[in-house]
Order: structure tokens, then sequence, then C-alpha cells
């Protein structure tokens, strides 16, 4: 079997994957990209919408062309990439220390092996699909998630159906719901279970408030009828969590979008042993971004699922430079834990140290406007940060200085906890 | 076209019956109303080889069931379909379960059940330790098993093809007229078969297509069966077929594991009366998972990826009724093929075989039959320096379009060149979107597959046949 050494290799050359690349070769390793498409970009390159790069190149661009900025870099770069090439397994190597394999699939390559110091995880994430929601009803044609749908019509050219119900008002769903729209079809509606929108308020004006698209809050879709292609659903709200079948009322479709939200990629991340978080789906990470398992690191959507790819590019690029200290074996500190406190559904990474600057992202369990962020240890205050609004669908993310730490330096085992109030 | 034999239905029934048939130097064709075979009933169970015990032999169905069992091991070596004897265990909560468990014991001794014994607590929790410990002792069958149901159904046609039998799909039988010693058989489209001898092995339809014959009057009442899947993940996999002990009214639910790794609870019992009913209800979902956790617990609704639902084609009388019909000349019934058909089958065509004998039909046996089919290779059963060797020689094995079920472009063309061509036929042939993400990553590649292979342009490529397209039109214009 073929085989090639690297110091570190990258699984997925999404968003994430690039930018983790790109900052590992910056300091001279050898560096590789394996990516089981045709081309470099991830999921951004079915997202021809713009609002993508206003925090990392300070203007608007479309998914493709945001992924093209980083494509062309990589392309610059002295990292190899493997298009068109799956990783099926991660491993330790049985032969040397601290060596991880990777065994990947290529109708280009063939079957090869990777050899590599350190690994990035980088895989992205997939949509949760009916059976995961289990809609009860029929199985007809006319059903896909909205990611599927998105990438039908953005790059393949295919219309899936005429008349649309979009289950889920993740931004997936809703930028969706604007695409069919213009595309000449007619939706019909948004249902969203929660009492408010999973997407971020942007996405809900421009995609469906300028279309007069209703959306449905504290609806569920309670059956789904047709025998061959999808006919009906059928719609029943929810009064006090309890479904309200009275006031249930039908709506024809052709067509039934699911947006009902991501779970991070970890398949292979399970099967080499990598801890995750069970709220999360993600690896539990260090303040470094690495796993339990020495020298993998992970980053973007594969570690948490995030709604702005320039907060993919900042963190990956942050694991990346972990990756060159730890291959420069000068990636030291202690690591005391993070938890998530009041109304925070969790906190990324799950550690934090004394050595340096610390990012954190997380995800609010509640909607409220004029909320502080507060992170403290024990009874001492380390910061607060307001914020005129915090909702479940938009990430926070709060930096801390080394400085800020120093009130709390001399006490072993401190933990931070982050509670939005 | 005049054939000897037409076979109506090609479920687990008519297939075992058509590859039994191709032995024989006759004209057989086997006639299917759907875009492919095993598309009704036969797709849609709990793939479990019965073990024999659950019912007395003086029903024909236990006979055949006891005779299908012994039979899987051979079909597997000529025909490679996924098959495992994992063994069946009944598992006992109460005393008076226990009691019950001897009764099967006892019934499962006189039907001829090979291996079948009482277990202690001790022995039933090291056979199966996922099960609640509060489990009290129970049965284990160790010849019962599991199989994929549709890929036994394919390989059982692809056997009988190779060995001359025709197929015609999409071809719903609704007349028929008995003229000059022939049947004239015609579809709802107007085509027409001859054919001498016609087996009735319509499924939940038997009752319909034995009134268009003018022969016996039943009624098929669908009995439906619901069944979520779980994930490959989850911490409940089990070793062994796990039954309750069956009470008065309920029967219970079931616990399986499936030979390709994920599992399975259900079904549920309840009859229907619309023939389509294959929906799937919340009501249900709640009463199987509760049932469930109270064998094994660690069963939870956060690991399903799929739902179905299957319709039994039950008589009142609860049998099967294979027999030579009384009214209509040369035509046998193979009807009220309700649980355990599917381990039944390779019996019963051994069966409707031996009927057509006493209908005077010559059977000579051919002397170039050939049992064996060609194997797919499947990437997810080959180890890394196989897989190596096997895309060197074509390289599209290494085009890994499923991540969840690892399968191949190869695998999808090879399931397009056998005549699988819709999204579901090319899925029970591959499994390619069966995983987690149900088909969210593979399925606009499987398509183009699909497209690239067969020359069908996008509005005709479905799901499952008729009206199930998934693309309606192309962006800017013609649609
Ligand atoms: C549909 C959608 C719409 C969005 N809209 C916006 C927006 O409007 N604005 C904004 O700023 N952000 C948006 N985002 C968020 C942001 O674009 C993404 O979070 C970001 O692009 C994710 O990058 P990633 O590299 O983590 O994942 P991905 O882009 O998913 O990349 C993962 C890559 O890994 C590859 N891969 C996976 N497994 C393997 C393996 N085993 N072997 C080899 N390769 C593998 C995949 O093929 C893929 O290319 C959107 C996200 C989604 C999903
Ligand atoms: C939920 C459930 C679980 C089960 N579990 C098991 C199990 O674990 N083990 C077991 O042994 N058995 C099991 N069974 C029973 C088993 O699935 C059936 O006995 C078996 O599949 C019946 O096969 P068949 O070929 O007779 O019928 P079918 O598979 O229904 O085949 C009949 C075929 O006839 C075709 N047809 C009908 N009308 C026409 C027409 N007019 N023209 C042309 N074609 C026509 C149909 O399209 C269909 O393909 C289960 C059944 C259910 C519903």
């Amino acid at each position: 079997m073929k085989e090639y050494i690297f110091d570190c290799v990258v699984i997925g050359g999404g968003a994430a994957g690039m930018a983790a690349a790109l900052e590992v070769e910056k300091s001279g390793f050898d560096t590789a990209i394996v990516e089981r498409e045709e081309h470099l970009g991830g999921i951004l390159l079915q997202c021809i919408h713009n609002g993508f790069g206003l925090h990392e190149f300070k203007e608007e661009l479309t998914g493709p062309e945001y992924a093209e900025r980083f494509a062309e870099r990589v392309q610059a770069s002295s990292v190899k990439v493997f298009l068109e090439s799956t990783v099926m397994e991660l491993s330790e190597s049985g032969e040397a220390a601290g060596m991880h394999e990777l065994h990947c699939y290529s109708s280009v390559y063939g079957v090869f092996l990777l050899k590599a110091r350190s690994v990035i995880l980088s895989m992205g994430c997939r949509e949760r699909n009916r059976g995961n929601i289990g809609i009860p009803g029929s199985r007809p044609s006319g059903i896909m998630t909205a990611g599927l749908a998105q990438r039908l019509v953005n790059i393949d050219g295919y219309i899936p159906g005429e008349q649309i119900v979009i289950i889920g008002s993740g931004d997936i769903g809703l930028i969706m719901a604007r695409r069919m729209t213009w595309a000449g079809c007619k939706v019909h509606a948004v249902i969203e279970i929660q009492p408010y929108p999973s997407g971020i308020t942007r996405n809900i004006v421009q995609c469906l408030e300028d279309f007069d698209i209703p959306l449905y809050l504290s609806h569920v879709v309670s059956e789904i009828r047709g025998k061959d292609r999808i006919e009906s659903i059928r719609v029943t709200p929810l009064k006090n969590g309890i479904q309200d079948e009275e006031n249930s009322f039908e709506i024809k479709c052709d067509t039934l979008l699911l947006s009902v939200g991501l779970v991070p990629e970890n398949e292979l991340s399970r099967k080499a042993g990598i801890e995750l978080s069970p709220q999360i789906n993600g690896p539990l990470v260090d303040s470094f971004l690495m796993t339990n398992k020495k020298g993998i690191f992970a980053c973007g959507n594969v570690l948490h699922v995030h709604d702005l790819v320039d907060y993919v590019s900042r963190e990956s690029r942050s694991a990346g430079s972990n990756v060159v200290k730890y291959l420069n074996s000068t990636l030291t500190g202690v690591q005391n834990k993070v938890k998530a406190g009041a109304n925070v559904r969790y906190v990324v990474p799950q550690k934090f140290n004394f050595q340096g600057d610390n990012q954190f992202y997380m995800r609010s369990m509640i909607v409220k406007n004029g909320a502080k962020v507060e992170v403290r240890a024990g009874n001492i205050i380390i910061k607060t940060v307001n914020h005129n609004h915090v909702q479940p669908s938009e990430m926070i993310s709060i930096s801390i200085k080394k400085e800020e730490l120093e009130k709390i330096s001399g006490i072993p085992d401190q933990q931070l906890e982050i509670s939005i109030i | 076209m005049k054939y000897d034999i037409a076979i109506i239905g090609a479920g687990v029934s008519g297939a075992s019956i058509a590859r039994k048939l191709s032995q024989y130097n006759l004209k057989t064709i086997l006639i299917e109303k759907e875009a492919d075979v095993s598309f009704g009933t036969s797709k849609a169970n709990s793939g479990i080889v019965h073990a024999g015990f659950h019912t007395s032999w003086k029903y024909l169905k236990s006979r055949l069931e006891i005779q299908g069992n012994l039979m899987f091991d051979g079909l597997q070596r000529e025909l490679g379909f996924p098959f495992r004897r994992c063994g069946i265990i009944v598992a006992a909560f109460s005393e008076e379960e226990l009691k019950h468990v001897q009764e099967l014991y006892r019934q499962g001794v006189e039907n001829g059940v090979i291996g079948i014994e009482i277990c202690s607590r001790e022995r039933i929790l090291d056979i199966e330790p996922k099960l609640n410990p509060d489990v009290i002792g129970g049965l284990h069958a160790p010849n019962g098993g599991i199989i994929e149901p549709y890929r036994f159904v394919f390989s059982l046609v692809e056997s009988a093809l190779k060995n001359g039998v025709e197929l015609f799909l999409n071809f719903k039988v609704e007349k028929a007229v008995r003229s000059r010693g022939t049947w004239m058989i015609s579809s709802d489209d107007g085509q027409i078969v001859e054919a001498d001898y016609v087996i009735n092995a319509a499924g939940l339809y038997a009752d319909s297509i034995s009134a268009i014959f003018n022969a016996e009057l039943f009624k098929i009442i669908p009995r439906k069966g619901e069944e979520y899947l779980l994930d490959r993940m989850s911490p409940a996999y089990p070793n062994k077929v796990i039954f309750p002990v069956p009470s008065g009214k309920s029967k219970g639910t079931l616990i399986i594991p499936t030979v390709e790794g994920t599992m399975m609870v259900g079904p549920t019992a309840e009859e229907v009366e619309d023939k389509e009913d294959t929906s799937t209800s919340t009501e249900q979902l709640n009463r199987i998972f509760d049932f469930s956790r109270r064998i094994i617990p660690s069963i939870s609704e956060r690991d399903i990826i799929t739902s179905f639902a299957g319709l039994r084609p039950a008589l009142e009388s609860g049998d099967f009724y294979i027999d030579v019909s009384q009214k209509a000349e040369n035509f046998i019934q193979v009807a009220g093929i309700q649980s355990p058909g599917l381990t039944a089958a390779p019996a019963i065509g051994d069966y409707v075989k031996d009927l057509l004998k006493k209908l005077d039909c010559s059977l000579i046996e051919k002397k170039n039959w050939d049992p064996f089919i060609d194997k797919v290779p499947r990437m997810r059963n080959l180890s890394h320096y196989e897989s190596e060797k096997i895309v060197k020689e074509n390289p599209q094995y290494g085009n890994i379009i499923c991540r969840c079920e690892k399968v191949s472009e190869a695998e999808i063309v090879e399931a397009v060149k056998r005549g699988h061509s819709t999204l579901d036929g090319v899925k029970f042939f591959t499994r390619t979107g069966m995983g987690r993400c149900q088909g969210g990553f593979c399925t606009y590649k499987t398509i183009k597959i699909i497209m690239r292979e067969t020359g069908l342009s996008y509005n005709q490529v479905t799901k499952r046949g008729r009206n199930s397209k998934v693309l309606m039109r192309k962006l800017g214009g013609d649609s």
C-alpha cells in the first residue's frame, strides 16, 4: 500500500480544514488535506447567497467566493491536497508512539495510508433527518433535508418540487425558503416546534418576511400523507407543549424540506476512541482544541455547529497554531475546567489555561434582550460582557485575556463558569 | 408471448417459486406490478428466520417454517445474501411467563426444533447480557436467524433469471380469461401474457387475483406492523433476536439485531382496512419503546434512524392457504402468507412444485441448472488490503458514495446493471442511504449514477416507480 508521511494531516477541506492547514504549513511543517469531494470548500460551495466574510474579509461574499479565497491560498502553499479521497479509518500507529495512521480510499489515488504526527479533525456536520425527529405518516417521495435540496438546486440545477413546506426554522431552511421562491416555487409555510425561530434574525427578515412566507411557531407536523409523492401534511399547534388536535390544519404540498438541526460528523472520531460531548456530539477538547487523543485536534462544525463561517476560520487558525506548538513540543500548560452555567447550553472548549488568552464559544438556552455574559471563578467575577440580544440560534463568543485571569492564577483547581444573566 | 407457468407477485413467495421452477424445463414468467421485485410485504418485515416453536406443526405454516429454516444455509452458500444464525430467545419476567416458556419448549420439541433449550436466569443473561437483569429465565433456540429480506428476494430472482425465468415489472394483472386451454392474462395498460398454469402469489392482493381468475373467494386482511430502526451505534444492540413471552391479547414486540449491524424494535400488529396504509404513528412508537425498554433498558428513541410499516397478508384461518384451486383450472393459490412467510418461502417453493405435479405439469430437471450467482464485493466487508486490490482493478470501488454504510460507486453501478434502477431498489441492493443520515449526503450522487448508467433523464428517476419522482424541473427552463 502506498504510504506518505506528514507532520500534520487535516481531514476535510471545508472552511475549517483550509484555515487550519494553512496555519500549520506557514510554520514550515509538511501538511496535507484529505477531502472526499472534487473541490475544496465543503458546505460553502452550495451556499450561493451573500453573508460570508464580514469579519474575515470586511466585505460580503457568497459561500463559493469565501471558499475560493482560501482555496487559492491553499493552492499557492505547499499543502498537499488529496481530493476525491475519503478517510475511512483513523487509528494510532502500531509502530511508533505518537504517530497516527489514516487509511484513505480514492478512485484517483487508490487505497493509501497516511502517517502523521498530528491530525486535525474538520469533517463538518450532517443534517438530522426525518427518522431522527420521527414524523408519523406515510413515506412517499418528495421529503428531503434542506441541505440536500440546496445542493440539488444550487450545484446541480434541479428543482425537487413546486409546492413547498419547510419544517424547522434553522438557517438552511430559511435560506432555502427564499431560494425556492426565487426559483419560481411556492413556499407555503415554515413550521417550527419552538416558540422562537431557530435561525438568525437576519434570515427571518430577509428570507421569510420579505416574501410573506408564514412562519408557524409552536407548531409541529403531525402527519405526512401521500402515496407515491407527498400530497399534504397535517400541522398541529402546541398548547403548553401538548398537541392541540382540534386546531390542526392541512397544507397541500409536493415537497417537504427538513431543516431540523445539524449534528457534528464524528463517525471517524468515535471509532478512533475520541471522547465526545454527549451534549453537542463533538469531541471534548482542552483549551488548545486538542481531543483526549494526544496530537488530534478538532475545529469547525465537527467540533460544534457554527452559524458564521468567520468564526469557523478563526477557531481553525487557532487549532492550527496550537498544532504548530504541539509539533515544536511547546504546547504545555495546566488545563482547568470550564462549565456551562445558568442559561448556557454548552461552552467550547471545555478547558482553559493560564498561559495565554482563551477564546470561548457558547450557545444560550434563552431568548433575552439586554443580557449579560458573565464569567466567574467561584465568587470572583472575571468578566462580564453586555449583549443587546441573545437567542439559542446565535452563537456567542467571548475572549478572556491572560491578564484577566491573573486574579485567580494562584489558586489550584480553579474552575470557570460562564452564565447568561 | 406464451409461457408454461406465470407466477403473479414477485415477493419472497413468488421469487422462491420462480427459482425452484428454474430447475426444470419450463418456460416461466414472474409478473410484478411494482418497479422492482420485493417492493411489497417482503421488503418491510422483521427479517427473522424463525425457529419453529411458536405454533403447532398442525398448521401448514408451521411445517413449512421448520422445513424452510433448514434450507437457509445451503441457499446462502449459493446466493450469498446476508444471513446469520444468531439464535432466538424468549425472555420471561414472571413465574407465569416461565410456565408459558415451558409450553413453547414442549411445542418446539414436538415440532423438531434443533437445539432448543430452557435457560436459567444465569444462562439467559450469559447468552444475552443486554437483557434487563429482572429476567428470571427463558427459552433459547440457536437455530433461529436473521437475514436481509430484500437482498434474499433479489438473489432468488437473480438466480431464477440466470436459469431462464423471465421477469415482467410494472405489470399489474387486471384481467384473465381461460381460452383454448391457456390463461390470457392482461395488465392494466393492455399488455398480455399467455400461460398454461398460473400461480397466485400476490400477497395482499391474492384475494383480488383469485377473483380475477374466477377462483375461490376469500378475504385477505392486512395486519399492520410498525418497526423502528436504530443506529448501529446504539448501545442496545443484542446478540440474539429477543421475543417477549406472548400474552393473551398482545404478542408484544421484538428486539432484533439486523445482519448488517443496525437493530430494530417492533413490529406491532393491528388490523387495517387499507392495503396501502403503511403509515407509522406516534402512539405505536411510544408503545413499542415503552415495551422494549422493559426487556432491554438501554433502548432509546434517540437512536431511531428511520421507521417503516409492513402489512401481513393474513387470512381469517390464520394459516397459509397453498393449494390447487378447486374452481379455476390450472391455478394454484399461495395466499395468506403472513408471518413466518419469509422463513417458509424456500419450502413454499418446493411445496408448489409438488402441487404442479398434481396438475400433471411435466417437471423435467435441467441438466445445466446453475444454483450459484455472482457475488458482489461489498467495501464494508473488505479489509484495507483487499480494498486496495479491488480498487486497483476498478477505481470506482475507491469512490465512497455512502459514508454511513460505506458503499462505493462500483456497488451502485452493479445494482443498476442488475436491474435495480429506482432509488429504493439501489438502496436495498447496496444499503446506500440506509444509514444514519438516510441519504442526506449521497442521494444526489446516486441519482447521477442512475442517470448515467441507465440513460434515464432526471425526471424519470423515481424513489420506487410510478409517480414517486425525485426531481421535478430543471432550473432556468425546460421542465
Ligand atoms: C447550509 C449552510 C448554510 C450556511 N450559511 C451561512 C451563512 O450564510 N453565513 C455564514 O457566515 N455561515 C454560514 N454557514 C456556516 C458556515 O459556512 C459553516 O459552518 C462552515 O463553512 C463549516 O465549515 P467546516 O469546514 O467546519 O465544514 P464543511 O464545510 O462541512 O467541511 C467539511 C469537509 O470535510 C469533508 N469530509 C468529511 N468527512 C471526510 C472524510 N472522512 N474524508 C475526507 N473528507 C471528509 C467534507 O466533504 C467537507 O468538504 C452555513 C452552514 C451551512 C451548513
Ligand atoms: C411487520 C412484518 C414483520 C414480519 N416479520 C417476519 C419475520 O421476521 N419472519 C418471517 O418469516 N416473516 C415475517 N413476516 C411475514 C413475511 O414478510 C411475509 O409472509 C412475506 O413477505 C410474504 O411474501 P409474499 O411474497 O407472499 O408477499 P409480498 O411480498 O407482498 O409479494 C406479493 C407481490 O405481489 C405483487 N402484486 C400484487 N398484486 C399484483 C397484481 N395485480 N399484479 C402483479 N403483481 C401484483 C405485489 O406488488 C407484491 O410484490 C413479517 C410481515 C410483516 C408485515
